[in-house]
C-alpha cells in the first residue's frame, strides 16, 4: 500500500474514531475494533441513533437501516462505512 | 433459535397454508425452551390441565394472561443476559410489567419492526417528525415503553425531530424550519396517538395553526384507549388528523411492551394486520374458546421474538374481532383484525397514557 493511501486511512480511521469518541463521551483510547453495541452503558440505543446521525453528517451519506442495525461494534462501523464509499 | 425465514420475504406474503406449520412449530419449541429455562414458567404449565403438550395447533399453545409480568418476574435467562429491561406503562397506582430482554431478543425485536416497518414506508430513511419530548429518553437504566417505541421507531427516520419541548409544548417555530427545510420530501411522522391528539392536534386547533404536512406518513398507536375514553373513535382520529394538517398516509398499530417488535399495523383499508412472525386468536371471555372470524372475544397475541421471557403467548385484557384471513382487500395476506376496546374491570393502560397520568416509568 502506497504511503499516502495509508496515511489517508488511518485520517478517517481516527475522524471515525473521534466521532464515537464524541458522541459516546468517552476517551478516544477506549475505542477500538472489539468495542461492542451495548456493552458499555454509554453506547445504548439512544447513543446508537446519534451515532448514525453523526456518521450521517460528517460524511455527507444515508446509512441504511439495516446498516444501522449491523453496526454492532466499532470494527464493524468501519467496515459498513466503506461501503458507503467513505475512504478507509 | 433461528428465526431467519420469519424475516426474510415479506412480513405479510404467508398464507395460512404456508404460516400455520412454520409458526407454530416455532410457538411450541419456544413453550418448551421456556418450559425449561424458567421455574415459574414450568410451574405454570404444571398447573394447566394435562393433553396440552401433546398438540402441535397453535391455538394449544399454553397462555399467559398479560397481568403476570406486572406481579412476577418472568425470565428464561440470566441476569448477567439481561441486556435491558422493559417495562410497560402503568397507571394509577398498580405496578409495571417487567420484561427481560437478552441480546437475541433485543435483535429479533429491531428485526421484526424493520421487516414490518419497511412495507409501510419504503426502504429509505424519511426526514422524521416525533411527536414528543426527548426528555423521556433520559433515564437510561430501563426504559419504558414510550421511550423504546420513540428510539425504535427513530430507525427508520433521519434528522429526528422532537417537536414538544419538556412542558409538552409545541415547538411551532422550530416546527415550521423543519417543515421548510424538508418542503417536497415525504416525512415521517410517529408519535402516541392521545399525545398527538393532544398535545398537538388541540394545540393547533386553539391556535389555529395553520400547518400542513401533506407529504407526512404517520405511524401512531398506543393510546387508543385514552382516545376511546374520551368517546374518540380510530375513524374520528384520522378524519381529524387530516382536516387539520392534511396528512393523507395515517397507520395507526396496535403493539404491547410484552410483544415489542412484532406489531400490527393497519392498512389502507383500516385493519390491523397480522405478520409472519406472529398471531392473533380471539378468544370467549368465558370459556376461553377460540372463537371464529368476526366473533367478539379477548384478543391472544402470539409472537416467535420472546426468547428470553416465557411471553410468546399471552392473553390480552383487549377486546377485538377478527374479520378475514388472507383475503384483506388491501392485497395482504395474514389474518387482519380490528382491536375493540378494553375488557370492562381492567385498570387503564397505554403507553402513551403515562404523562397524562402525571408518571414516567
Amino acid at each position: 500500500m502506497k504511503e499516502r493511501e495509508a496515511e489517508s486511512m488511518n485520517d478517517q480511521n481516527e475522524k471515525i474514531r473521534k466521532i464515537f469518541a464524541d458522541v459516546l463521551g468517552i476517551p478516544v483510547e477506549k475505542i477500538d475494533d472489539d468495542l461492542q453495541y451495548n456493552s458499555i452503558p454509554e453506547w445504548d440505543s439512544i447513543a446508537h441513533m446519534a451515532l448514525i446521525t453523526a456518521l450521517d453528517k460528517s460524511f455527507d451519506i444515508m446509512i441504511e437501516t439495516e446498516d444501522i442495525i449491523d453496526m454492532s461494534s466499532f470494527g464493524k462501523a468501519k467496515e459498513i462505512l466503506q461501503k458507503y464509499e467513505v475512504v478507509l | 433459535m433461528n428465526l431467519e425465514r420469519f424475516f426474510q420475504e415479506e412480513p405479510f406474503a404467508w398464507g395460512a397454508d404456508e404460516k400455520n406449520g412454520i409458526l407454530s412449530d416455532a410457538l411450541w419449541k419456544l413453550t418448551e425452551k421456556h418450559r425449561k429455562a424458567c421455574e415459574m414458567y414450568r410451574r405454570i404449565l404444571e398447573a394447566l390441565p394435562n393433553g396440552t403438550f401433546n398438540s402441535k395447533r397453535i391455538d394449544q399453545v399454553p397462555t399467559l394472561p398479560i397481568g403476570l409480568f406486572k406481579r412476577y418476574d418472568l425470565k428464561s435467562v440470566s441476569p448477567k443476559a439481561v441486556v435491558r429491561v422493559l417495562t410497560s406503562s402503568g397507571t394509577t397506582s398498580q405496578t409495571v410489567s417487567r420484561i427481560f430482554l437478552d441480546k437475541e431478543t433485543s435483535v429479533l425485536q429491531t428485526k421484526a419492526l424493520t421487516c414490518i416497518m419497511r412495507s409501510f414506508i419504503g426502504p429509505k430513511r424519511l426526514p422524521m417528525i416525533l411527536v414528543d419530548s426527548q426528555n423521556v429518553l433520559e433515564r437510561k437504566d430501563s426504559m419504558n415503553a414510550r421511550g423504546a417505541g420513540l428510539v425504535g421507531l427513530s430507525l427508520f427516520g433521519r434528522d429526528h425531530f422532537y417537536m414538544l419541548d419538556e412542558s409538552m409544548r409545541v415547538r411551532w417555530e422550530e416546527l415550521g424550519a423543519f417543515l421548510k427545510e424538508h418542503a417536497g420530501e415525504k416525512i415521517l411522522i410517529f408519535g402516541f396517538t392521545s399525545m398527538i391528539w393532544q398535545y398537538f392536534l388541540e394545540e393547533a386547533r386553539a391556535g389555529k395553526r395553520d400547518i400542513s404536512v401533506r407529504n407526512g406518513l404517520l405511524v401512531h398507536g398506543g393510546g387508543w384507549k385514552k382516545l376511546q375514553s374520551l368517546g374518540i373513535s380510530n375513524d374520528e382520529f384520522k378524519k381529524a388528523i387530516r382536516n387539520q394538517f392534511q396528512i393523507e398516509q395515517i397507520h395507526n398499530f396496535y403493539g404491547m411492551a410484552e410483544q415489542v417488535g412484532s406489531i400490527f399495523m393497519e392498512c389502507e383499508r383500516g385493519y390491523l394486520h397480522v405478520p409472519n412472525c406472529s398471531d392473533i386468536i380471539i378468544r370467549d371471555g368465558r370459556s376461553l374458546e377460540a372463537l371464529r372470524n368476526r366473533k367478539k372475544g379477548i384478543i391472544q397475541v402470539l409472537s416467535v421474538l420472546p426468547q428470553s421471557y416465557p411471553g410468546h403467548s399471552l392473553l390480552t385484557e383487549d377486546e377485538g374481532m377478527i374479520e378475514g384471513e388472507d383475503d384483506c382487500r388491501c392485497g395482504r395476506k395474514g389474518k387482519y383484525f380490528q382491536v375493540l376496546g378494553r375488557l370492562p374491570q381492567v385498570e387503564l393502560r397505554g403507553c402513551s397514557d403515562v404523562y397524562a397520568y402525571g408518571e414516567s416509568h
